[in-house]
């Protein structure tokens, strides 16, 4: 269980454009254990979409480039490897889900044939295997009668549906590592509650580990046994899920949770954090939290504060606590 | 209540029932025009009543059959030489037709490769694709078609040539363009998660989406190109007489139409009908391949 499976050191990815460098993962770390829920969790914009297409290094060229870092799967350093090694590794060692079913599904072929291709591509076996292999997919994401839905086109279903056939296409290569870049965003709220049960499901008999890329806490305290918060290109925050609720370090981590509106607490003007996101072009010196920070010290407008860690795998980068 | 209900269920019924007829019939009437023209012209020597350049100077301008004066040896009449109208129309509908379908396969294949490359490659591929595709486009390819027939001299091949040079860059442009909007689909982006080459994303996701656009096109351009075949052969470098073309024949009437409207009127009217029915079999095509509108 404790066994590492991927391993993030330092990932830098920048963004090259007309109007400047725009620097959306900057020194990312962080690890995901065998048959774990990793969260990443921030508002949007913050490089959560960003660290997860980094992983597969399919970032839109020639703009996005991984300027530095580490990426370790399984013992493999992904950045170092050719165009053509990383193809092999996509869908067999590490997939990925989209957040609208809606659009992931090519609309000319049948599902059976969108899942076989997966198969084919990384597995030489006969058609009848492929078959079997395209229906068990199937069967893992719980779609009812697979040898019938087979035949049929991503317009007969239905978004809930679409999502898990997109799932049993990830999943159809046995990979180790999933990312799941808000999967549950474009459902609604009866279907993302069966879809984050069914994901538990698949991952206690695949044991596979799962980065999960949301904005939605409720979904990181379902489904996630650690969590790192982001914050503009940044982790602030990494933690057990039980320790970030109960006891948030960082300012950002305690006001985003705040910010959750709540049953128990009624007539309350729900919190917000004032101000936006710095703009990632021109970034302030120092915390990148400080100009919307309620506990701001001086030296968070002149030094950036380093990662410490302050009990077992929780991580924050804050001078209120170091 | 419930009769208002039964009734609009049978009215639902009649409805799609005839709909269904018509498309059947939108297939079924220009596949058939389109069928017997390509026959005709494979056969045209047993079809033929005459041979098509054999001149007979008492039977000029003799009129059709149905018309009086008419004659039944020529059933639609005859040209200002006495050639039979329906035997060059008949020999005409194999030049027509062979040079527009090859001109649409070597033009459509080739803008179909150059566009869907330049689109999904884009960069420094796409800069020099798309360039030398609006070079192709603001050329006047009257003024390239008169410059090969006056270096190669006119023949069937140098009117295909001709055609096909800049004929391409159409398609180019839209199939450009459509795969642009595709490749920023979510289902390219999981065709790359799952490991797929640029080749094959392109081959087997992208090329399927656009195919409706391609038909449409081709099927529009069958008249066109028809129509600028006769241009060509109008201004003499098509292909070159006594070879009778649909094209020349509406031209060699040109003049004599108050007279003799049948010269230029039966050819022109075997255009017309290759035209409607390319565009007929076109939309029936593009509602059969798309999988939101097939029948289950």
């Amino acid at each position: 269980m404790n066994k590492i499976i991927l391993q993030v050191e330092d990932l830098r990815t920048y963004f090259f454009t007309r109007k400047g460098v725009v620097k959306a993962v900057e020194g990312v770390s962080f690890h995901v254990n065998e048959g774990e829920t990793f969260g990443i969790v921030g508002e949007s914009g913050c490089g959560k979409t960003v660290t997860g297409l980094s992983i597969l290094r399919l970032l839109p060229e020639p703009a996005g480039r991984i300027v530095g870092g580490k990426i370790v799967l399984d013992g493999t350093n992904l950045l170092a490897l050719s165009k053509k090694e990383m193809r092999a590794f996509r869908g067999r060692m590490v997939s990925m889900i989209l957040q609208d079913p809606m659009t992931s599904l090519n609309p000319v072929y049948t599902i059976g044939n969108q899942i076989a291709e997966s198969v084919r591509l990384h597995q030489n076996i006969p058609d009848n295997k492929v078959r079997e292999e395209v229906i068990s997919a199937l069967r893992l994401l719980k779609i009812p009668a697979p040898e019938m839905r087979l035949r049929d086109y991503p317009f007969q279903m239905s978004g809930g549906m679409r999502q898990r056939v997109v799932g049993a296409i990830a999943m159809s290569c046995h990979p180790r590592l999933l990312i799941a870049d808000e999967p549950t965003t474009a459902l609604d709220a009866t279907i993302q509650a069966q879809y984050i049960a069914l994901f538990k499901e698949v991952q206690k008999t695949t044991g596979v580990a799962i980065i999960f890329i949301t904005h939605d806490f409720g979904v990181v305290a379902n489904m996630c046994h650690r969590v790192a918060v982001m914050y503009s290109g940044k982790i602030v925050e990494t933690a057990k899920t039980r320790e970030i609720f109960e006891a948030p370090k960082h300012p950002y981590t305690s006001a985003l949770i705040e910010s959750v509106p709540r049953l128990d607490r009624k007539d309350e003007r729900l919190y917000s954090i004032e101000g936006q996101p710095p703009s990632l072009l021109n970034l302030p010196p120092g915390c990148r939290f400080f100009p919307r920070c309620d506990y701001a010290m001086e030296i968070c407008g002149e030094k950036e504060p380093a990662e410490v860690e302050i009990g077992k795998d929780h991580f924050v980068s804050c001078w209120n606590v170091s | 209540m419930e009769e208002t209900e039964v009734v609009t269920g049978e009215m639902d019924y009649g409805n799609t029932r005839r709909a269904s007829i018509f498309t059947q019939l939108t297939f079924i009437i220009p596949a058939f025009v389109l069928a017997v023209l390509v026959f005709i012209a494979i056969f045209a020597p047993a079809v033929a009543p005459h041979p098509p350049n054999k001149m007979s100077l008492t039977k000029r301008l003799q009129p059709p059959a149905f018309v009086m004066g008419g004659s039944r040896a020529h059933i639609l009449g005859t040209d200002k030489l006495g050639r039979d109208i329906l035997s060059r129309a008949i020999y005409g509908a194999r030049v027509s037709i062979s040079v527009s379908l090859l001109v649409i396969l070597i033009t459509s294949s080739c803008g179909t490769i150059l566009g869907i490359t330049a689109g999904y490659l884009g960069g420094r591929v796409d800069g020099l694709i798309m360039r030398i595709t609006d070079v192709s486009l603001c050329f006047p390819a009257l003024l390239l078609a008169m410059l090969l027939a006056v270096s190669i001299g006119p023949s069937f091949l140098t009117v295909v040539l001709s055609m096909s040079i800049l004929g391409w860059a159409p398609y180019a442009r839209l199939i450009r363009g459509e795969t642009l909007k595709l490749r920023e689909a979510d289902f390219v982006a999981q065709a790359r998660i799952i490991g797929s080459s640029a080749l094959r994303i392109m081959v087997r996701h992208i090329f399927p989406n656009i195919i409706n656009p391609l038909i449409i096109m081709m099927t529009l351009s069958v008249g066109m190109l028809i129509l600028t075949e006769s241009t060509l052969s109008y201004l003499g470098f098509g292909i070159p007489p006594p070879t009778p073309s649909w094209g020349s024949m509406v031209s060699d009437g040109r003049s004599l139409i108050d007279r003799a409207w049948w010269i230029s009127f039966f050819p022109g009217i075997a255009i017309g009908l290759v035209v409607l029915s390319g565009n007929f079999l076109g939309d029936w095509l593009r509602d059969k391949l798309d999988p939101r509108l097939r029948q289950i």
